[in-house]
Order: C-alpha cells, then sequence, then structure tokens
C-alpha cells in the first residue's frame, strides 16, 4: 500500500475524531456529521486509487445499488421508526464485515491457495463471530421493535445451557477451521453456529430493554468493523471501529445505569415475565378519571406543567398536538417543559428526536438529574404514554422488580394527569400505584385525540 | 502479518478506543439517537474492505461475491446512516 493512501487513512481517522467530537455539542452536531462523511469519502477514494480499475464498473454497480436503497430508507423513515432503522442498519455493517471476513478467507484459500496465519485466521473468526451475532441479533431485535415479532422476552429450559454449548462448540471448530482452511466446511459450520448465537442472544430480552439492545449491538457493529481492519492490516478500520465500539459500550452503560441493572442481568433476560402474579393479590388501585373538558381547565389555571413523554406518545405519533399544548399554555404564561427520562423509549435519545421533530426547542427538554428536585413545585405533571418511569415503586417497593431504578419523581407534583389508552400495565407487567395516588388523575384514550380535543377546550376558552 | 506489523495495530485499536471513550462520554443525552446513527454511518467503514474484495477480477469465485455482498451492505449502512442523522439533525432547533 502506498504511503499516500496511508496518509489519506490517517487523514480520514482524524476526521472521524473531529465529527464525533462536533456531534457532543448541539449547534455544531449536523457539521460534525458532515466532517465525518467527508472522511469515509477520503477513506473511500483513498482505497479506489489502489484498486485494480477494471473491476470499478462493478464496484460503482454494487455502491450506487446500495446508496440508493440507503437514501431512500433515510428519507422515507418515521422519525417514530428511528430505533428500528439503526437496529436494521447496525445488522447490515454486522454482515458486510461477515462479508468481508468469507472473502478474504476464500480468496486465499480457493484462489491464491496460500496458507493464512494464526494472526489472519483468529481476524478473521472474530470477524465472522462478531459480524454473525451483529446480524441475526439486529435483525430480531429489528422485527421487536416494529412488532412483525412479540416484544415478549421468549425463554425456553436450557437456554443458557445452549448458549454455552455453541460458544464451545464455535471455538472448537475455529480451531479446525485454522488447520483445515481448504475445506469450506468448517468456516460454513462457524457461520451457522454465529448466526444461531446472535437470534438466540436477542430472543430473551423484552421490547423495552431494547435500548440496551441497539447500544449493544452498535458496539458490536464497530467491532466486526475493527475485526475486519486486522484481517486487512489496515488502520482506518481499526479507529473507526473502535471509536463505534466505544461509543455503543457507554451508551449501553448509560441505558443500565438509568434502569438499575446489571448488563448480565439485561442479557439473561426474561425481565417482567414472572412478576405478573403476585400484583393480582396485591391491593386494589382506585384511580380518578378526568375528562377533556376538566383537564384543559387544569392546563389552564396552572402556572408551570412538565410533560414525561414515553413510548406510548411515539406509538400514538402525539408529540405534534403536544407542541400545540404548549403554544396553548405559553399564551397563558404557563411555564411549559419536559422532562425525560434516559430510557423513554425504544433507543437513547428518542424522547429528544421525536419532540426536535415536532418543532420543540431543546432548551425545554430536560435530564432526569436536572429536573427532578423542580417536581414539587410543579402545578400539573402530564405523563404522555410514560409508566415504569414514574411509578414509585421503585423508591418505596422493594419486593417490585424495578425497585432502585431511578425514577422520574412525577408523583411529587400538585396535580398529575396521566393520559393512557386503557389500564393497561407498563412492559415490566406491574402496577403502578401512581394511578391510585390522590393527586393522580386519568385521562383515557389514544394520546393523539384526547390532548387534540384538550387543545380545542383550550383555545375555545381563550 | 508478523508481530511488530501486529502490535502495532493493537497500539491503533487501544489508543482509539480511549480516544472514543473520552469523546463520547461528553455527549449530551438530548444527542444520543443521533449519536447512535452517525457512528452506524461510521462503523460502515468497512466499505473499504469491501472495496478491496470486490476488486478481484472475474465474477466466478465465491470471494468476489462476497465482496460485491459486503459493498452492498455497507454502502446503504454508511449512506443511510449520513443521510438520516443529517435529517435528525437538522430538527434540532433553540428557539
Amino acid at each position: 500500500m502506498s504511503n499516500l493512501v496511508q496518509i489519506a487513512y490517517l487523514i480520514s481517522s482524524v476526521l472521524f475524531i473531529i465529527g464525533i467530537k462536533l456531534l457532543g455539542k448541539t449547534k455544531d452536531a449536523r457539521k460534525g456529521n458532515v466532517i465525518s462523511a467527508v472522511g469515509m469519502l477520503v477513506a473511500i477514494a483513498a482505497t479506489l486509487v489502489n484498486l485494480n480499475l477494471a473491476t470499478f464498473p462493478e464496484m460503482l454497480a454494487a455502491m450506487l445499488l446500495g446508496g440508493a436503497i440507503g437514501l431512500y430508507y433515510a428519507k422515507k423513515v418515521e422519525m417514530t421508526q428511528i430505533p428500528e432503522m439503526v437496529a436494521l442498519f447496525n445488522g447490515f455493517g454486522g454482515l458486510a464485515s461477515l462479508g468481508v471476513a468469507l472473502s478474504d478467507h476464500f480468496l486465499k484459500t480457493q484462489v491464491q491457495a496460500v496458507e493464512i496465519d494464526m494472526v489472519n485466521s483468529v481476524s478473521i473468526i472474530a470477524s465472522v463471530l462478531i459480524g454473525g451475532v451483529t446480524f441475526t441479533g439486529s435483525i430480531v431485535a429489528w422485527l421487536k421493535l416494529n412488532g412483525k415479532m412479540s416484544g415478549q422476552p421468549i425463554t425456553f429450559k436450557g437456554q443458557h445451557a445452549l448458549n454455552l454449548i455453541l460458544l464451545i462448540s464455535f471455538l472448537v471448530i475455529s480451531v479446525f477451521t485454522h488447520l483445515n482452511q481448504v475445506d469450506p466446511m468448517y468456516i460454513t459450520l462457524l457461520v451457522v453456529v454465529a448466526l444461531l448465537v446472535g437470534i438466540l442472544i436477542v430472543i430473551p430480552i423484552g421490547g423495552a430493554d431494547m435500548p440496551v439492545v441497539i447500544s449493544l449491538l452498535n458496539s458490536y457493529s464497530g467491532m466486526a468493523a475493527c475485526a475486519t481492519g486486522f484481517i486487512l492490516n489496515n488502520n482506518v478500520l481499526i479507529v473507526a471501529g473502535s471509536l463505534v465500539g466505544a461509543s455503543g459500550i457507554i451508551l449501553t452503560q448509560i441505558m443500565c445505569k438509568a434502569m438499575n441493572r446489571s448488563l448480565t442481568n439485561v442479557l439473561l433476560g426474561g425481565f417482567g415475565q414472572t412478576v405478573a402474579g403476585p400484583a393480582a393479590d396485591g391491593p386494589q388501585i382506585v384511580i380518578k378519571e378526568v375528562g377533556v373538558e376538566e383537564a384543559a381547565m387544569l392546563f389552564d389555571s396552572a402556572s408551570s406543567v412538565l410533560v414525561v413523554p414515553g413510548y406510548g406518545m411515539a406509538v400514538a405519533q402525539a408529540q405534534h398536538v403536544i407542541r400545540e399544548l404548549m403554544e396553548q399554555c405559553e399564551k397563558r404564561n404557563i411555564d411549559f417543559r419536559f422532562a425525560i427520562h434516559p430510557v423513554a423509549g425504544r433507543m437513547p435519545g428518542h424522547m429528544n428526536v421525536l419532540l426536535a421533530e415536532a418543532n420543540i426547542s431543546y432548551d425545554k427538554l430536560i435530564e432526569m438529574e436536572a429536573i427532578n428536585d423542580d417536581f414539587p413545585n410543579t402545578d400539573i405533571v402530564f405523563v404522555v404514554g410514560a409508566n415504569d418511569v414514574v411509578n414509585p415503586a421503585a423508591r418505596t417497593n422493594p419486593a417490585s422488580p424495578i425497585y432502585g431504578m431511578p425514577i422520574l419523581n412525577a408523583d411529587k407534583a400538585r396535580t398529575v394527569i396521566v393520559s393512557k389508552r386503557s389500564m393497561g400495565k407498563g412492559y415490566a407487567g406491574i402496577e403502578n400505584e401512581l394511578f391510585g395516588y390522590p393527586n393522580c388523575l386519568m385521562l383515557f384514550g389514544d394520546a393523539k385525540q384526547t390532548i387534540t380535543k384538550v387543545v380545542g377546550e383550550m383555545k375555545e376558552m381563550s | 502479518m508478523d508481530a511488530s506489523a501486529l502490535i502495532i495495530l493493537i497500539y491503533v485499536l487501544v489508543l482509539a478506543s480511549y480516544l472514543g471513550f473520552e469523546l463520547i462520554t461528553k455527549v449530551p443525552p438530548t444527542l444520543h439517537t443521533p449519536l447512535m446513527s452517525g457512528s452506524n454511518a461510521i462503523s460502515g467503514i468497512t466499505i473499504v474492505g469491501a472495496l478491496i474484495a470486490t476488486s478481484e477480477l472475474g465474477f466466478t469465485t465465491l470471494s468476489k461475491w462476497m465482496g460485491l455482498l459486503a459493498l452492498v451492505l455497507a454502502t446503504i449502512n454508511v449512506v443511510g446512516g449520513y443521510a438520516v442523522t443529517d435529517r435528525m439533525l437538522k430538527m434540532f432547533k433553540k428557539k
């Protein structure tokens, strides 16, 4: 590889680093993304310089096809569907790394007929494992997120034993793959096992644990790229891959902390399955309903409102009517802000994107630590499609499965209005005692429809 | 690959991971979704490997086809990832 290409890769690596750095500041983030994209272009251009030009037409065709699909999806996707898109793209990244690893293996064994040395062999095998797991794991996550597969955890007896057996057999087959490089059977078996492990890792994880899973798969897709870098002896792949790997791991940690659970606990899965029973024996919760007119009057007479959005808001597509509610309140000089729990939604920062889409200024969105002391001084807390993140049982009931999870102190407000489709339980399958509190009122119905009515009432008042 | 080449790669891996941890820790939660889709696009750097794999002449080998498959997927990842991140970041406004 020529020195010039190496220098171009160095420039590209630096551009990725600058890009990610700028992505950390709200006003520079868009520029950061562009810089990182330029870094990618530099890497692609530098690679092409060194390659056989005779193969350029098929490269162009493949890139045009991939680019068109990517662009189409990126333009068409709804903001509520971003988690599933990221999950799917993580999977593509994983499969691409797996493809590169296999290609290198077959090139050396079938075309060039050279022996693959130990380091290369280990890199190829690592790339197959991480890439394969990322691919099928992401596909399962994608299916769970878009509802084509139940979000319920799927567990069966001997699941962990099976995973262990698969991992051990992967190691054993790896040795055979290295010793019998020419026989394609062994590497094919490796691919099959890796794909199986990916499925088995994600099926026991419940829908609302998806923020953790997507973050983790994001990290894996970076690590897969990294492993590919070791195969090709290429630094830019390693730099970019490890940046993504590190990013995914940090987000995973943040998500786990916000749920007060360890990563092992999330990955072992089955959360929320066993707790449905005792809830039925507990004291019956007596709730108070509120109608849209009364709710509108309550908003009208408040001086401060805090909205707690959750995944239900995304499902109901209620973010735009919430902005209208905000406009009505601000007309009346009511302080109107949003309290964002780190695991609200199906991926880190999901609520922020939806509210940004509804044209709500980002300085209105306050993080949990910064807002939690403000609840006691707030007139109305409006919970839209959130449940477990405002369940006081996390503070008070050591028997609750969510005990110890940091929550938004919504119950401390003077009045809590909960917009909810029905009295169904949160994903954890547990009763929310907040709904029975004397200061809590339930506003039943589809969030978008009921809030539209509330806004209508408020418009008539003024 | 000889040991010295491997050591350089490991060197790069360790330093870049450390840098990644330092950089990402400073990203505010508001930007976590664009960060994830943006870093998803960066993980499409595998496109470099896919290009090299596709540069083999002819269409008769498994390695060539694997390269082509990887190239399509990595390009989806790169183009789609950057485009959707830009679309999201465009909406983040302060009034």
